[in-house]
Order: structure tokens, then sequence, then C-alpha cells
């Protein structure tokens, strides 16, 4: 077990150290002069110049990369181009906001989806069922971007119940202020990610009702909410572990879309800012700040997998 | 054997087909078809809701709505398709190649999937057009190598089964080289799974290409891409909601169609399935 912990350890560090090359790269072999996009198309070539002296662009690439990179290892991410103030700050102040919004959205996706996910499989051809199967479509037909749309239309603009863009701090705003600009964002991440861990829990949870351990526990006469939550409910809520990372990568996806539709201040939105002004540390160190979530997300659910499968903890320990 | 397959092909493939297919027709026929000229400004027709001359209304400058979603309905496709031909190109042939070489090849093929793997696909996307000017072709090939490491997979596991087949066996012992055995052999028994997920990929392709341009790193301006149009919409949501609805709604209809399609490709395709009918 530590032996697996320690390799997957191994294999974080080593994707977020291959992801500052990649960001690093990416950023600055791609053509396309950096101080000549700051500046604009009227820029002088002194300006341009003086501009690229200050940034360091006439370095050598691997110094301006080891400049980079021994700055994130000290939690320095450098100056914001735009805002001239350190960007490390900025984005941990936005990561901030995005930890809310996330948070809030898995906790509502693990109840609510894996709720629904036990009781259609339970009712199965209930109107429930039938309904989650065409939440399902929905889920693929409709981006969420158009989403955001639609409900800004009905319930910000037609109803006027919720606001539709912004933020408040829980001291401006009060609870009910600061839950008010929750409502909309969050209804629109956790719809998709509702359908679509309930249905992994519906198919995997039937499987395990059809299993030959359930059929056992039914014959020794236990009441049928002990069979499910005993023996159908922890073998079925497996599989859907292996598929929160996945959720996790839909999640990030949709709080960049959301934060900006609903000028949210987070990451997401912060990113799309310093891509539209080619703010390169504060894009690079929030690209970085992104993908390290998303890997220690994947972190933790393979090892919750591993925690609670006992057939890969024997394999683990083994090897 | 023949008439078995057609009585196979489900009804919802048909009609998702025949929906993805008018499409495209509109799609390739928009620049002539269109009633109004789609990039005109009309300023005494601003904002005009949905009329017998205006099917979808007019936008803030007196566009017609129709005419611009039919002349950006190529763009989705063109990122649908086009996306998902860019994997494939790339990523079934690393697929192979991993599966056939095995070694360090491999090892060096699958890392560099797993690291792609590892960056959440918006991410990825906003990564590669975050320095460079903008336009569908660059958002067409974003969304195209996003998609690479899951075709590389794909590919993968599907040749690595192959290559244990008789016939590969065979053309070994006739001397045949590596080229030959991929390309000959591997390859054209490899086409169900990968139509399969290529057809499921293709939804996707579009999602995430009308989500990038919906954030700016698309087709620009005037250009009338559905997510574009969308973006644009925004600050007249209130008083002239056609103006978002109606590319929105167009961009639902295709979605849901293509994956239609998909599906029930998959159920047509599905080796597991085929196996299932020879009993």
């Amino acid at each position: 077990m530590t032996g697996f912990i320690a390799r997957r350890l191994v294999s974080v560090v080593f994707v977020l150290w291959a992801m500052t090359v990649l960001v690093f790269l990416i950023v600055h072999v791609l053509p396309g002069s950096v101080a000549h996009m700051i500046l604009g198309e009227y820029a002088t070539n002194e300006a341009i110049a003086a501009l690229e002296q200050r940034l360091g662009l006439n370095d050598p690439l691997y110094l301006q990369y080891w400049h980079w990179f021994s700055g994130l290892l000290r939690g320095d991410f450098g100056n914001s181009l735009t805002m001239d103030r350190p960007a490390g700050p900025l984005i941990m102040d936005a990561l901030g906001k995005s930890a809310i919004l996330a948070g809030v959205s898995i906790v509502l996706v693990a109840i609510i989806g894996i709720a629904l996910g036990i009781h259609s499989a339970t009712h199965v051809g209930s109107w429930a069922d039938r309904g989650l199967t065409l939440m399902q479509y929905f889920f693929i037909a409709v981006p969420e971007f158009f989403w955001c749309i639609l409900v800004i239309l009905f319930f910000a603009v037609w109803l006027g119940w919720l606001p539709a863009t912004g933020y408040t701090p829980l001291a401006d705003g009060g609870v009910l202020g600061w839950a008010k600009h929750l409502v909309l964002p969050v209804g629109t991440l956790v719809l998709g990610l509702i359908a679509h861990v309930s249905r992994l829990v519906r198919s995997s949870m039937l499987e395990a009702i059809e299993s030959r351990y359930v059929l056992a526990a039914r014959a020794k006469g236990l009441p049928e909410w002990v069979v499910l939550r005993r023996h159908a409910l922890p073998n079925a809520l497996l599989p859907a572990i292996t598929v929160l990372a996945v959720d996790v990568g839909i999640l990030i996806g949709g709080i960049v879309v959301v934060e900006s539709v609903f000028a949210y201040p987070g990451l997401g939105r912060m990113l799309i800012y310093a891509i539209d002004n080619q703010d390169l540390p504060l894009m690079m160190g929030g690209m970085m700040v992104i993908t390290a979530i998303y890997a220690i997300a994947n972190l933790v659910a393979d090892i919750l997998y591993a925690v609670l499968n006992p057939r890969i903890r024997v394999s683990g320990s083994a090897g | 054997m023949k008439e078995g397959f057609t009585q196979r092909i489900p009804r919802t493939l048909v009609l998702g087909g025949i929906i993805v297919g008018s499409i495209c027709i509109l799609a390739a026929l928009g620049p002539w078809i269109v009633p109004f000229e789609p990039d005109a400004f009309a300023i005494r027709e601003r904002l005009l809701a949905p009329s017998a001359a205006h099917w979808f209304g007019t936008d803030e400058f007196g566009r017609d709505v129709f005419s611009r979603v039919l002349a950006g309905a190529h763009h989705s496709l063109l990122m649908g398709f086009g996306a998902t031909a860019i994997s494939l190109v790339i990523g079934v042939p690393l697929g192979l190649i991993a599966a056939f070489r095995r070694g360090w090849t491999e090892e060096a093929i699958m890392r560099g999937v797993d690291l792609m793997i590892s960056i959440p696909p918006v991410l990825l996307g906003l990564l590669i057009l975050a320095v460079s000017d903008p336009s569908l072709f660059k958002t067409m090939l974003a969304v195209g190598l996003v998609y690479v490491p899951i075709m590389t997979r794909v590919a993968r596991a599907v040749a690595l089964g192959l290559l244990a087949e008789d016939f590969v066996e065979a053309a070994r012992a006739r001397g045949e080289g590596g080229f030959h055995i991929l390309a000959r052999e591997i390859l054209p028994n490899a086409w169900p799974p990968l139509i399969v997920e290529t057809a499921l990929r293709i939804t996707f392709a579009i999602l995430l290409g009308s989500a990038l341009s919906f954030l700016g790193l698309g087709p620009q301006p005037p250009d009338s891409e559905w997510g574009l149009m969308i973006a644009e919409s925004r600050p007249f949501i209130g008083e002239a909601p056609w103006i978002g609805l109606a590319p929105g709604l167009c961009l639902c209809l295709l979605l849901v169609s293509v994956n239609v399609v998909g599906e029930g490709l998959r159920d047509l395709l599905d080796p597991r399935l085929r196996g299932r009918g020879h009993g």
C-alpha cells in the first residue's frame, strides 16, 4: 500500500514537472513576440526592446525557464504584467473563490447523484428512472455555456429572482447575499455532473443487486434496506470513485466557462482574463495551479479506490 | 448476411443520420441560400423579433440571425469532424506503433499519452490556443490534439488484441515488413472499434470547440460561429433573447443528432454485441 502511494506520488511530481516544461515551451516557443502582443500593434521598437529587457526575454530560454521554475518552487509566480502585482496572491485569492464553487458543487453532486442513482436502480422503469435517462441526453446535448445563458434568461431576466452575474463576499452581503450569487453558477455546474454520477451509480447498483451475494443476503431474510445499504451499495460505489477524477476534469472545464459567463472572480475567469490580455505569469501560474489540483484529485481518487478495494490493496502491497 | 445487417440498423440511427445529413447539406449550401447577407448591417432593423421576413429575428446591428446561423453552421461541423479527423490521423498511427514495437517506443508514446491525459481537456485546449491569434483552424487543431491520447489508447488496445491473431502470424511467416502488417493486416480489422470511438468523440469535439469559441478562442467577429454568436448575444439577452437562443438551439439539435448517430453506430458495430448476435 505504501509502495503504491509512493509510486503514485512520484508520478504526480513527474506530471507537474513535465507540465512546467510544456507550459513554458508552448508560451515561449510559439511564434509571436510577447512584448509585441502586450504593447500592441503600434509599439515603437525601443519600447519593445525595453519591455523585453525588463521581462528577461533576451536571456537564453533555459535560463528563463530556470528563473520561472525556481520561483514556482519557492511559491513565487512572478509579477502579473497587467496588474503590476505579484501573481501568487492574485491566483490564490481566485483559487479560494473557485474552491467555494467547486466544493459546494462536489458535495451536491455526491449527495444528489448517488441518491438519484440508488433510487432509479431500485425503481427501474419509474418516472424518476426515465427522467434520469432523459437528463443524460440533456447533459450531452446542451453545452454548459448555453445552459448558463438559458438559466440567466429564465431566473435573472424573466423572473428576476437572482442576480445574473458577480460575487458578494460573505462579510459584505451576509450569508444570503453570498449564497444568492452562488445559486446560478452552482446550479449550472452540478446539473450535468449529477446526470453523469447518477447514471453510473444506477448501472453499478443494478449490477450489484443482481449479484449472488445480494441474493444470499436476501435469502438470509435480511430486511431490504440492510441488503441495499450493507451489501449492494458499498460495491456499487467503488466504480463510481474511479469516475470521480473524470468528473473533476469536467468540473474544471465547467468552472472556466461558468465563471466567465457569471463574471464570478475565480481561477477560471482569471485564466481567461490572463489569456485575453497576454498576462503570461498569471496565465502560466493559473495553468500550473489547475493542473496541480487535477493531479491531486486523481491521486486522491486512486488512493481511495485502493483503500476501499481489497483486491487492489493486496496486489499493491505484494508488488 | 447483408440482409441481417440492414435489418439491425436502428431507427434512431436513421433519424439521427438524416438530421446530421441535412445540417451538413444546409451548412454546405449556406452561403448560396441565405435570405440576407449574413454580415450586412441594417441599422433601421436592429433587434427585431422573429417574423416572417426574419425567421430568427435580427441582432444589434440589424443582421439577420437566421442567415448568420446558416452561414456559421459549417464551423461547428468542421470543428467536430475536422478535429476528430486530426485526432485519428495522429492518434491511430501512434497507438498502432506502440502496440507493434513494444519496448521503449511503446513506453515513450504511452507515457506521453498519460501526461496529456493528466491535463484537464479544456485547459489543454486553452494552453494550445493561449498565445497565438485565434482562428477556426487553430481551434480545430487544439480540439484534435486534446483527443489524440484517447485515440492512441483505443488504437493500441485494439492492435494488441489483433497482433495475437493467426493472420498476423501468417503475415510474419510470409516475411512481411512491419509497415505492411500494420497498414494491411491490423488497420483494416481495427476499424469497427475505431469508428465507434470516433463517432462518440465528435459530439465532445463539437462541444469543446464551441465552448472555446464561446470563450473567444475560436473564429473571431464578424464570423458567425454558433458559440461566438451566443457569447456576443449576452448584452442583449433581456431585450432580444433570440440572438443567442437561435444558434444555441441549433447547436443542441446538432449535438443530439450526432450523439444519436454515434450511439447507433456503437450498437451496430460493437464487436461484443456482434459476437452475441452470432450466438
